[in-house]
């Protein structure tokens, strides 16, 4: 059993319906008591770190997920969500976030040896893979969907999993021990981006943890 | 790198689309959410559902025919038409849908694009333009009401305010080429898409694949949407793709 955490910013309906395609069970929650009996959580999000983080303070999950998390059930974060779980965030100004992973979430500068590019690095960009993760087994590098203005910089070289190449290395599939983060989204990443899905939830069932 | 993306464009009306007749392959090619799957098969990296209907009804129908595509789709899409108030995009976003595109709205009321990506995030608000040339102002100039009503607007300005107010995309129809299939508005997209720094969708004109690669090159479009091409079969997505990466442009 999945639980996505519903905290009031994320894209809740394409994530819960990818998982009912895949076939996997899920609840989407606000509350610490049913997200506690889940097997793993993910953790989604759009909008802007600042409100995110706050929603999460507010509703006093970020103490929770760090808990579970500190106890070893898996996370993912997708897109926002997988922003958050790093240290903090230049977004507005500088924000803390859940400090799971080491970085924090930068801008694009929008300029590049003396060119503009545009911001946000929004469409379907190629994956790299820099090492073997039991989210990325047997699958093949290909194109998955980006949206975003920020991206994670300064992450531990044993974090990043998977990155693309958007006039700097983007962090696309980052983990580290039981948490894991995707900067694009997987729900919205055709067959790709599915199969990405499926592993997790398959390391999740793997993964046995009593929280 | 970002690859460039190919969007096909389907109008919905009352919950049916009303082209795309000639889609042999398919059981009813009037319901979108099989379209849709047809479209993502061919290798579609974002399809764009125009609502078209004139009932409150039909605009009801809208909602369930987006439930119905994120349902089914892992790509993102994005729907407009109709969309008057931070109401209407509530309604259609919490639905499923990843973007919403406003056009007349916007020129009308420019704050809802603020109202809109304050509330969900510039990515999420796309401000479509139809542009027509104007000799007299020796530039382009923007129209509303599906292209009936110029107005006062200049296209290169008002690209520049959507932007500022927070559009994540612009959406660009060239009234002059829309519907002649003699390729798409190169000058018109290249000069948007070097006024502003977040990306630009070009729409009408196209008549073929060929006209795809000089929309990329020379025309800096970020994205190419087309309806009838696609509906009718003159072309399919994956041979517009074919061509275009034997043409040397970086598509998935």
């Amino acid at each position: 059993m999945i639980g996505i955490v519903d905290y009031g910013m994320g894209n809740l309906f394409s994530v819960s319906k990818a998982l009912e395609r895949i076939g996997v069970p899920y609840i989407i929650s606000d509350k610490k008591e049913q997200l506690e009996k889940t097997d793993g959580l993910i953790l989604p999000g759009v909008g802007a770190f600042r409100d995110a983080m706050k929603l999460l303070d507010e509703t006093n999950l970020s103490d929770f997920i760090k808990e579970q998390a500190h106890a070893g059930k898996p996370i993912l974060g997708i897109c926002l969500g997988m922003q958050l779980l790093f240290d903090e965030s230049e977004e507005n100004g500088v924000f803390s976030g859940l400090g799971l992973l080491k970085g924090k979430a930068v801008k694009f500068s929008g300029e590049s040896n003396g060119e503009r590019y545009k911001v946000p690095h929004m469409g379907w960009n190629k994956l790299k893979f820099h090492q073997d993760s039991p989210l990325t087994a047997d699958v093949e590098a290909d194109h998955v969907y980006f949206v975003h203005s920020y991206y994670v910089s300064g992450e531990e070289s044993d974090a990043l999993i998977a990155s693309s190449d958007y006039y700097e290395e983007v962090p696309a599939v980052v983990g580290k021990g039981n948490v894991f983060g995707m900067q694009f989204h997987p729900e919205k990443s055709g067959d790709l981006g599915m199969a990405l899905l499926k592993n997790y939830t398959q390391y999740v069932q793997n993964t046995e943890v009593e929280v | 790198m970002l690859t460039k993306r190919i969007i096909p464009c389907l109008d919905v009306k009352e919950g049916r689309v009303v082209k795309g007749i000639q889609f042999v392959e398919l059981r009813d090619a009037g319901d979108p959410v099989e379209l849709a799957r047809a479209y993502d098969q061919q290798g579609a990296d974002e399809l764009v559902f125009l609502d078209i209907s004139a009932s409150h009804e039909g605009r009801k129908t809208m909602v369930d025919v987006v439930q119905g595509v994120a349902a089914e789709l892992a790509i993102p899409f994005t729907v407009g038409g109709g969309i008057n108030a931070l109401e209407d995009m509530k309604r259609i976003l919490r639905a499923g849908a990843d973007k919403v595109s406003l056009n007349t709205a916007a020129v009308l009321r420019p704050e809802l694009i603020r109202e809109g990506a304050e509330y969900f995030g510039t990515q999420c608000i796309v401000v479509a333009i139809d542009a027509k040339w104007d000799e007299e102002a020796g530039t382009w100039r923007v129209y509303t009401h599906g292209g009936r009503k110029p107005t006062e607007r200049l296209v290169l300005d008002w690209v520049k305010e959507a932007e500022s107010l927070g559009a994540g995309e612009i959406l660009l129809t060239s009234m002059d080429r829309d519907g002649e299939k003699s390729g798409f508005n190169v000058e018109l997209t290249k000069a948007v898409s070097e006024a502003v720094n977040i990306p630009v969708i070009a729409s009408g004109g196209a008549g073929g694949s060929e006209d795809f690669t000089e929309i990329f090159t020379d025309g800096k479009a970020d994205a190419a949407l087309a309806a009838s091409i696609f509906h009718y079969e003159e072309t399919s997505v994956k041979e517009v793709k074919a061509h275009l990466r034997n043409e040397g442009v970086n598509v998935r």
